[in-house]
């Protein structure tokens, strides 16, 4: 992958100063920079964990997540159910983990899918620039102002909502944020003298846009990636508080969370902590890596 | 700059439009004939076409739209035919309220974010930034919701300090009486921006603490207090306004979820039980207004910035 321009790493690697240090490829640089970012390395570690406990965890601790068990509802923690069950009598400890793969599963495909989208329409945009990129700036400008609730009310008086809907819908607001990122770099970098070089020796627009512009992206991509995981995560969790959730056959952390709100009142209060619990841990832990991605990928802010 | 202004400006209307384009679109989409809903379904059908006609209903799409915007341009967002009264009347009581929960948290949320984020920039890599950086993204990973239920838990069920449901006051001013009811929305509201804020913040600082100018502050031998009181505090607070800009849409037309969890009278209420009565008229007026503001926060945080960082050339 030809991810950085030569001449451009050398002058990043020469310090001010004059003194050159070996630092190895940039890819290298980046992560060391991750790995030095003592929480970057928590998030890493419990999002595995996360993922491990929702694959792996049905299969050693298995529990009826499909048929409601009416003799059963509402227990407090207890042998047989460490964290109680819910309304309809399901384990809670097991709903965790079958929710938590609809609700990562949801979190992932958002996230990349939509910042692949914004990817190529903000590197169009920015690489043609004049009357294209205006038209396509003001499309994104009118995507965000429109409020991300009406949306859902309006699709969910159209359609009847499945995790497919929905992961289309979140892709829908989602992709903006990196299309308007990914033209303000692309803006900068068709500027630069490669892509000069390579339109000089008769590179095609396409050409340019996939192997230079994007390729120089990839530290915003990452970040908007993470980023992405983590808010589709919340704004899932969000949209089934207001009642534009899934049948109760494909719980997520959003839903279960959003049913155990209700019986706080009554006391039950394993029904609200472990899954609000959990989808902070995951949100957290996804902001922590992005956060040390940004800064690793941002050279001009490491201390030299 | 003023040919900058001009040009935001033209392209603010653009979007407008759009956003008035693609709501009235959608509108159109659902299924169902206003004109049943409002007559019944006993209603003859010489009543029907006459109620469509009246309402150019019969019209062709794009005349429909015209008068949509001619209506939008005479400022009425619509008419509730459940309430029978205009959503202008509707909102000319709900936005004040929402203007003092939203500026009550806007003001404090600023006044805590500042500090906290300037001072994590400073410290950074150390305790009090993992701390700080702890703090806010938690607050920043809760679903808005939850921040407002656990308040309720603690100082509503647990202890009975603050009552759990907003003053349902008709004025703004009448909400103001009830000091004790706005201080959970307040609260909720505050935690919520504040996390997005103080992270904000402490970004815009790190990258002024990265520029020239605070080396050689430093370098001139200016102690630490000047450097960050007349160098790096002034130039961060340029960030300031961008986030007073975006806030704009939150301080003037409320936010949906805070207002359902304390049942606070404001606009983001009425357009959540607007949806679950299938109101599209007041649904479609509030969208709009939201999407204004949102364009006119975008626009005044845009030209602010420009007028107070001179070296922004546009």
């Amino acid at each position: 992958m030809t991810a950085v321009n030569p001449s451009q790493v050398e002058v990043e690697l020469v310090p001010e100063a004059g003194e050159v240090v070996s630092s190895g490829s940039p890819w290298r640089l980046v992560g060391r920079t991750f790995a030095q970012n003592r929480l970057a390395i928590i998030g890493v570690v419990v999002i595995v964990i996360l993922v491990l406990f929702c694959y792996l965890g049905p299969l050693i601790y298995s529990t009826d997540q499909i048929n409601p068990n009416l003799a059963a509802t509402n227990l407090p923690p207890g042998a047989g159910h460490p964290l109680g069950t819910d309304s309809s009598g399901f384990n809670i400890l097991g709903r965790l983990m079958e929710g938590g793969q609809s609700s990562l599963e949801v979190g992932f495909v958002v996230g990349i899918v939509s910042t692949l989208l914004g990817l190529i329409y903000g590197a169009v945009s920015g690489y043609f620039g004049g009357f294209l990129d205006g038209l396509m700036m003001r499309i994104v400008d009118v995507g965000l102002a429109i409020p991300l609730v009406f949306l859902f009310i309006f699709m969910a008086q159209i359609y009847k909502p499945s995790l497919d809907l929905l992961i289309v819908l979140l892709v829908i607001v989602t992709w903006l944020i990196p299309a308007r990122l990914v033209r303000g770099e692309a803006l900068a970098l068709r500027t630069r003298e490669y892509v000069q070089a390579v339109k000089v020796m008769g590179g095609t627009p396409w050409r340019i846009i996939v192997r230079h512009l994007i390729p120089n992206t990839i530290g915003t991509i990452v970040v908007t990636v993470t980023f992405g995981i983590a808010n589709s995560i919340l704004t899932l969790a969000v949209l089934q508080y207001l009642g534009f959730g899934l049948p109760p056959t494909t719980p997520t952390w959003g839903s279960m969370l959003s049913d155990g709100v209700t019986s706080l009142q009554d006391g039950y209060w394993w029904q609200v902590y472990p899954a609000l619990i959990i989808i902070v841990i995951t949100v957290v832990a996804f902001n922590f890596i992005g956060d040390a991605l940004q800064d690793a990928f941002d050279v001009r802010l490491q201390e030299r | 700059m003023t040919g900058f202004i001009i040009r935001r400006l033209g392209q603010s209307v653009i979007v407008v439009l759009g956003v008035t384009l693609i709501v009235f679109i959608m509108l159109h989409l659902l299924p169902g004939s206003l004109a049943r809903d409002i007559l019944g379904s006993r209603a003859t059908a010489q009543a029907i076409a006459q109620f469509n006609h009246q309402n150019h209903l019969d019209q062709p799409f794009v005349i429909q739209y015209w008068y949509f915007l001619k209506q939008l341009l005479h400022g009425n967002l619509g008419y509730s035919y459940q309430f029978n009264r205009s959503v202008d009347s509707l909102l000319a009581t709900e936005l004040p309220r929402d203007l003092v929960l939203g500026g009550l948290s806007l003001i404090l949320s600023l006044m805590i974010a500042i500090p906290v984020g300037i001072a994590q920039a400073v410290k950074r890599n150390k305790a009090g930034d993992y701390v700080g950086t702890g703090v806010s993204f938690i607050l920043y990973s809760m679903p808005q919701y939850a921040i407002a239920l656990l308040l309720i838990q603690l100082l509503s069920i647990s202890f009975h300090v603050f009552p759990a449901e907003a003053p349902q006051g008709t004025s703004a001013l009448s909400m103001l009486e009830h000091p004790a009811g706005l201080v959970l929305p307040v609260a909720s509201l505050t935690l919520v921006s504040f996390a997005y804020f103080s992270r904000y913040m402490r970004s815009s600082a790190i990258d002024t603490l990265a520029q020239d100018y605070i080396r050689t502050a430093r370098a001139k031998g200016l102690s630490e207090r000047l450097v960050l009181t007349r160098h790096l505090l002034r130039n961060s607070l340029i960030a300031v306004v961008t986030l007073v800009g975006l806030s704009i849409p939150v301080v003037i037309t409320g936010t949906l979820i805070i207002e359902q969890v304390f049942n606070f009278p404001g606009a983001g209420l009425e357009y959540y039980q607007a949806a679950l009565r299938n109101d599209y008229e007041v649904m479609l007026g509030i969208t709009v207004l939201v999407g204004v503001v949102t364009v006119v926060g975008n626009l005044v945080a845009d030209i602010g910035y420009a007028i107070l960082d001179p070296r922004i050339r546009y």
